[in-house]
């Protein structure tokens, strides 16, 4: 058997609708024969009526309505149908659902799946990742997923989460990524992977970058270099543990993200160890994010615009020569 | 109290005829007026921090909003809502904690004045950002349906200026796709803050937008209580009953500043002598007086309750200690071990 990343996800939303009645889907295009944008709930009304719905093209009050039915006992999955389209909602997502439990002790277990990242020829507007965005504001859960199996143990633990989870699963790995077989089990959420031991220098990526730095440190190691690489999983929390503990190991650090450059996760990570960690470092900590303008469409500017291995491979070299 | 005789008389058996129903909102709207111009006062006296935001003109629609709401409905109030709340059945202490920054309120301080909701009893929390408690309301609705309950509905509150959000808009255009049983009152105070009506809307008639939505839409006039709770009233049951979703739209002035901290200048002395602007506790009185409803000696007996109801619940709540920072745990989510920590 082999799954794609894709799959475990609508693996995942089949085992929680089959499971839990709290749960229903609500989505553009998500219901009838048609199954999503991406194919993320194919099959899923017919084996479920009415539970998967298709909604207007109403981000806003996608989202609202979702909260008002988890304040009152569902557990709803809301698909965007791009990570980019989540803008229109964010009032609700970060005033409404992001502020709800503190305001008022009611928690709102929303969760609001964003397919996210850039494939090329989508644009501006159809690439966007999110994640250090929501990941700004209080109240919400960010995972930020990079296998097959954390697409399907994640997505499964945000539902039983009590609080608002935006689960960031990135368009490029829906079908490049394959496992042989569902998990059955995993770290929880809040907990860092070290997806790759090494002792020269520390990589911290999640989500699609998880696999440009694994093949990063893949052709460092032919060059003699031992390359850590650690897969956040889950950007709010973030653990800073886990990637301190690395550094302690490596005295070098380079983060590297798909959102835009200024702030963000990266930034969040190296502010972290320095403050923390400072003593440990051998070189001064640096990161990669994608370049501050908008997402090209064109493959060439494309493939240049994020991060990708050989520019990684250049910032590694570079920090493994200090 | 008014409170527990009220909510009592609801839960009887015995329909109030349309006087009985009348003078129990008027009554409502009396304990709504009075408490929030002693909040007014507590303000102008430096005591509250913050906003003051009352209901003055308006007590007559909001009254109809919460009276007809029965336990397992839902009700999101907004911000001119108290005699609409206090009908539902928040308790005074409830907005005197939260004007007053008791930590015993419903907020316990992390919130403050009109934002108080207490979602486990259906009285939804509004957020500032307006339009956005429709499709909150909604969801509620279609929660109750996935449990399976019967005989429910949802009542949403809106202003002339929130109805020109887009997030109103998808609201409404989601509620009636979904087919929910919502009623949404909103009222036109004629002013968004100090924007007159010309520079918010161009459309002749507010209530022209129901059937472009899909609800079916009903105009009254605000200040006439008993227009109110008829029209408000049978909205309340056709959505029960299985109508499609309903809008009401009410005329009133807004005889106040937006919030306490305005002083209204900008509203022209030509609209205060619109028939809107009448003041709908003054004309409710009028009712009463000429219907002879109830005698004066019985009136002051309910304005004296009405003003000990208010003082206890004030004095109470300012007797209360504020919520304090290093008790505070600063978690803004549920799940304890997925706080994210600085450290």
């Amino acid at each position: 058997m082999s799954i794609t990343y894709l799959e475990a996800i609508r693996e995942a939303q089949a085992k929680l609708l089959r499971d839990d009645e709290r749960v229903f889907i609500y989505g553009q295009d998500v219901g009838g024969a048609f199954g999503g944008a991406f194919k993320a709930t194919k099959g899923l009304a017919k084996e479920f009526p009415g539970r998967v719905l298709n909604t207007p093209i109403s981000e806003d009050a996608m989202v609202g309505t979702a909260i008002g039915a988890a304040m009152h006992g569902m557990r709803p999955i809301v698909e965007m149908q791009f990570a980019d389209f989540s803008s229109t909602a964010l009032n609700q997502i970060l005033n409404n659902a992001g502020t709800h439990y503190w305001r008022t002790d009611v928690p709102v277990p929303i969760t609001v799946r964003l397919p996210s990242g850039g494939t090329k020829g989508s644009g501006p507007f159809h690439s966007q990742s999110m994640e250090s965005l929501y990941a700004h504001y209080p109240g919400l859960i960010v995972m930020t997923p990079a296998t097959v199996e954390d697409a399907y143990s994640m997505l499964i633990e945000a539902v039983a989460i009590d609080d608002p989870v935006v689960y960031c699963e990135h368009k490029y790995l829906y079908y490049h990524l394959k496992a042989e077989n569902l998990p059955t089990e995993s770290l929880p959420t809040g907990k860092a992977r070290i997806a790759r031991e090494g002792r020269d220098l520390t990589i911290v990526a999640y989500s699609a970058m998880l696999h440009e730095a694994l093949a990063v440190a893949e052709q460092l190691a032919t060059e003699g270099f031992e390359i850590e690489v650690v897969d956040l999983r889950s950007v709010k929390p973030l653990d800073t543990n886990t990637v301190l503990a690395s550094v302690a190991r490596t005295g070098r650090l380079l983060c590297v993200g798909e959102s835009f450059p200024w702030g963000g996760a990266t930034a969040e990570i190296i502010a972290r160890v320095t403050a923390e960690g400072f003593h440990l470092l051998d070189a001064a900590p640096q990161r990669l994010n994608a370049k501050d303008t908008p997402i090209p469409y064109h493959p060439n500017l494309w493939s240049a615009h994020r991060p990708n291995a050989k520019e990684i491979t250049r910032r590694a070299r570079a920090l493994l020569r200090e | 109290m008014l409170e527990t005789a009220t909510r009592s008389k609801k839960s009887a058996a015995s329909k109030p005829t349309p006087h009985e129903r009348f003078l129990e909102a008027f009554r409502w709207m009396l304990l709504a007026r009075t408490l929030e111009e002693k909040l007014v006062s507590l303000y102008r006296g430096g005591l509250i921090t913050g906003g003051v935001y009352v209901g003055r003109g308006q007590e007559a629609v909001s009254v109809a909003c919460g009276l007809f709401l029965q336990k397992g409905d839902i009700f999101a109030p907004l911000i001119r809502d108290q005699a609409g709340r206090s009908a539902f059945g928040e308790p005074l202490i409830d907005v005197t904690r939260t004007y007053l920054g008791s930590r015993r309120g419903p907020m316990r301080g992390r919130d403050g004045n009109i934002h108080r909701g207490r979602p486990r009893n259906n009285q939804l929390a509004m957020i500032s950002h307006l339009g956005a408690m429709v499709s909150v309301t909604v969801g509620a609705l279609m929660a109750k349906r996935f449990h399976g309950e019967k005989n429910f509905v949802g009542l949403s509150c809106i202003g002339e200026g929130g109805m020109q959000t887009g997030s109103f808009h998808e609201g409404m255009n989601l509620a009636a796709v979904e087919q929910v049983p919502l009623v949404v009152v909103a009222t036109n105070n004629h002013y968004a803050y100090s924007t007159p009506n010309d520079r918010e809307f161009a459309c002749h008639d507010l209530v022209d937008r129901a059937i472009g939505y899909g609800f079916e839409g009903y105009t009254i006039d605000g200040t006439d209580l008993t227009n109110c709770l008829d029209v408000i009233g049978s909205a309340v049951k056709r959505a029960r009953a299985g109508r499609p979703p309903q809008l009401v739209v009410a005329s009133i002035l807004r005889l106040s500043g937006h919030g306490e901290h305005d002083d209204a200048s900008y509203v022209t002395d030509e609209i205060k002598r619109e028939p809107f602007a009448r003041d709908c506790l003054k004309v409710a009185e009028q009712t009463i007086a000429d219907l002879n409803l109830v005698d004066a000696e019985t009136l002051r007996e309910w304005r004296k309750d009405a003003a000990a109801q208010v003082d206890q619940a004030i004095s109470t709540a300012q007797k209360e200690a504020a919520p304090e920072a290093d008790e505070e745990d600063w978690c803004a989510i549920l799940t304890r071990d997925l706080v994210d920590s600085l450290e």
